[in-house]
């Protein structure tokens, strides 16, 4: 992994108590993000992807949820801290875009008081200062007409122009690193695009890192460096981009790939999926959670595989490397 | 905004137009009872009635009948009492209505002022002990009713009581105008302004709680939370704003309604002679006239409150403007 890091997670797990006792929704989590570098994390629903970059900030917001292992953000430790050292990282050194532009700003606040609200937190801007900083940041996310833009109310603006405002926002402090949780998912594609280059060019604008959740492997092909691939609350496999397309090694990965549809490629008859669902976190097997789904379990798998590979390439999977393109050719060809 | 503002306006003269039509329909049209009999009051002489018959056109069609009492109540404002003899109807409404309403206004200050602050202290410490006080107290609020809560201040601050340094400066009981002594007004009011306000304090604080606790789990909050703002800015820049709208829409309704005669039991354990009080008067002694003029009065109050308060909705909250 990398040498200069800026975000460092270590063992993280995030559980919640529950009737039936205490259910592990991230297991166990571990990466590290360098500074201006664009992590994707990839995971189908409830792979406890959101979760691990709410817990960053301490924003789960669930009174029953608890977060162990460590959180190291420039060598300081997350896990744990005050409220108020929290407090001062949010929206200033580390911001968050969320999922839905729709509900994600108050609608009873211009998009300008919003953004402004968020600079006087955390800079000594005056009111004026504060104003003349939004405009350009709405400028800079690509809204035309910014001066108007930031006189109005959420509702009042489309979905992919209140996405930006969102991205303007946590852009706003000049974040080193921004987590974007499923950025697109509620746009539409053409919009989508749009959305994902802008998160491309804020590394070279803003310098920002950036951890970008998604559950589309074709957004982390197009736009991250690194990809973590995570299955019931544990990371499964973990590489750079081009080696995770060019040599994906687990059996999930060769799923979620195979599940993907090819542009230009032969249409298939149907997209293949994976069979089954996910283990209810209660229910994890005490091995590999894949197992039950994949088609190339075999008795070793009772026994919770680690991390294996080089430096820059892991996955948790025991095939040895012999059997894997035979077993990858027949899971991607099925 | 201003086409919100102008639309509410239209809308609100188009209702007033119709329940002034469905309140003489009911007193004039009803099948089977002879208003001209009601109007004259109880054993009224045929002398009376045939007066009373000929004054409101009651042998002509209906519209007219409609036309002549509209005239009566807001153009000539002549309209009198059958019952207490030559008595005009409309200035003693006139007469009434300022001091209903410095009681009422009085009263949602208060009720306003401490619901808001109970329900965003419960909110914030939802689940504490803090919390579970404040609810407790607002439900004796609710349950205590306006009469006995009147009549115990009465004992307390005119009785037992009156002498002692606390409540001394109390005055009688009764109304003082605001344009004698402001002072006065504020001393002979501010009794039966936590009286009438304390029912509302509980249950608009259970409601703004409710919403509070409510919008606290939308969306825009973790966004809110995620820049940075204490959980304290959270809660009154950005839930609060977005909650008041169901507490408008109650005061609105309430509001209207105590204008409009509602805060009887207060007026009438206080001796303020209000509106409230006028119409019960009315009714005891059967007085058509003062009743049809009362009920007017309120139903106007009751809209233009509705009115005053959809206009108020439109400037907190942007979602409620007509686009246009």
């Amino acid at each position: 992994m990398s040498a200069v890091g800026l975000l460092s997670v270590r063992d993280l797990a995030v559980a919640f108590r529950t009737r039936d006792g205490v259910a592990r929704a991230v297991d166990g989590v571990s990466f590290d993000v360098a500074e201006r570098e664009i992590l994707g994390i990839v995971g189908e629903s409830g792979s406890g992807k959101s979760l691990t970059v709410l817990a960053i900030l301490d924003l789960i917001g669930d009174p029953n949820a608890i977060v162990s292992g460590s959180i190291r953000f420039r060598g300081a430790e997350l896990v744990g801290q005050s409220p108020d050292v929290l407090r001062r990282l949010r929206g200033g050194a580390i911001a968050m875009i969320f999922q839905d532009p729709m509900t994600a700003l108050t609608p009873v606040h211009t998009i300008g008081a919003q953004i402004m609200e968020q600079i006087r937190i955390h800079t000594g801007l005056s009111r004026h200062g504060a104003r003349a900083r939004a405009v350009e940041l709405l400028d800079a996310v690509g809204l035309p007409d910014p001066a108007r833009a930031a006189g109005r109310y959420p509702q009042e603006l489309s979905g992919g122009q209140r996405q930006r405002a969102v991205i303007a926002m946590a852009l706003s402090c000049n974040p080193a690193l921004l987590l974007a949780d499923e950025p697109t998912t509620a746009l539409d594609v053409t919009v989508q695009a749009q959305i994902l280059d802008l998160i491309r060019r804020l590394r070279d604008d803003f310098g920002s890192a950036v951890i970008l959740i998604t559950h589309n492997l074709g957004v982390v092909a197009e736009t991250a460096d690194r990809v973590a691939v995570m299955y019931s609350g544990r990371i499964i496999e973990t590489a750079s981009t081009a080696a995770l397309f060019a040599d994906p090694r687990h059996p999930y990965t060769w799923g979620l790939l195979g599940s993907m549809p090819e542009l230009g490629g032969a249409r298939r008859a149907r997209l293949a999926t994976i069979p089954g669902l996910p283990p209810a976190l209660d229910r994890r097997p005490k091995g590999c959670a894949f197992a039950p789904r994949c088609g190339f379990a075999r008795a070793e798998c009772a026994v919770r595989p680690p991390l294996i590979g080089e430096a820059g390439h892991r996955a948790a999977c025991i095939i040895p490397a012999a059997e894997r393109a035979g077993a990858r050719d027949q899971a991607l060809a099925a | 905004m201003a086409g919100t503002v102008l639309r509410r306006l239209a809308h609100m003269i188009a209702v007033l137009f119709g329940i002034s039509v469905l309140v003489f329909l009911i007193f004039f049209a009803t099948p089977g009872a002879n208003p001209a009999a009601r109007i004259a009051g109880k054993d009224a002489s045929p002398q009376t009635i045939a007066r009373v018959e000929k004054q409101f056109g009651l042998n002509r069609p209906l519209p007219v009948q409609y036309a002549l009492m509209m005239k009566k109540l807001f153009v000539t404002r002549n309209l009198t009492s059958f019952v207490n003899l030559g008595e005009k109807v409309v200035p003693q409404v006139f007469k009434a209505a300022p001091v209903t309403l410095s009681l009422v206004s009085g009263a949602a200050v208060i009720w306003i002022g401490f619901a808001i602050l109970i329900g965003a202290l419960a909110a914030a410490f939802r689940g504490g002990w803090i919390d579970r006080l404040l609810m407790v107290l607002s439900l004796i609020g609710i349950s205590m009713p306006v009469f006995w809560v009147g009549t115990m201040a009465n004992l307390i601050t005119q009785g037992a009581y009156h002498h002692t340094w606390l409540f001394s400066w109390v005055p009688p009981l009764g109304y003082i105008p605001f344009s004698r002594s402001p002072l006065g007004w504020f001393k002979a009011l501010v009794i039966p302004w936590i009286t009438l306000a304390i029912l509302y304090i509980g249950l608009y604080a259970r409601v703004l709680r409710a919403a509070l606790i409510e919008t606290m789990q939308e969306d825009f909050i973790r966004t809110a939370r995620a820049k940075g703002l204490s959980e304290r800015q959270v809660l009154l820049r950005h839930a609060l704003r977005c909650s008041l709208v169901s507490v408008v829409t109650l005061f609105g309704l309430d509001f209207g309604v105590l204008v409009g005669g509602g805060a009887l039991l207060t007026e009438v354990v206080f001796g303020l002679q209000g509106v409230g009080y006028l119409t019960y008067q009315a009714l005891e002694t059967l007085d058509l006239p003062m009743i049809m003029a009362t009920v007017i009065y309120a139903s106007v109050f009751v809209v233009v409150s509705n009115a005053a308060v959809d206009i108020v909705y439109a400037a907190f909250d942007p979602r409620m403007r007509v686009r246009r």
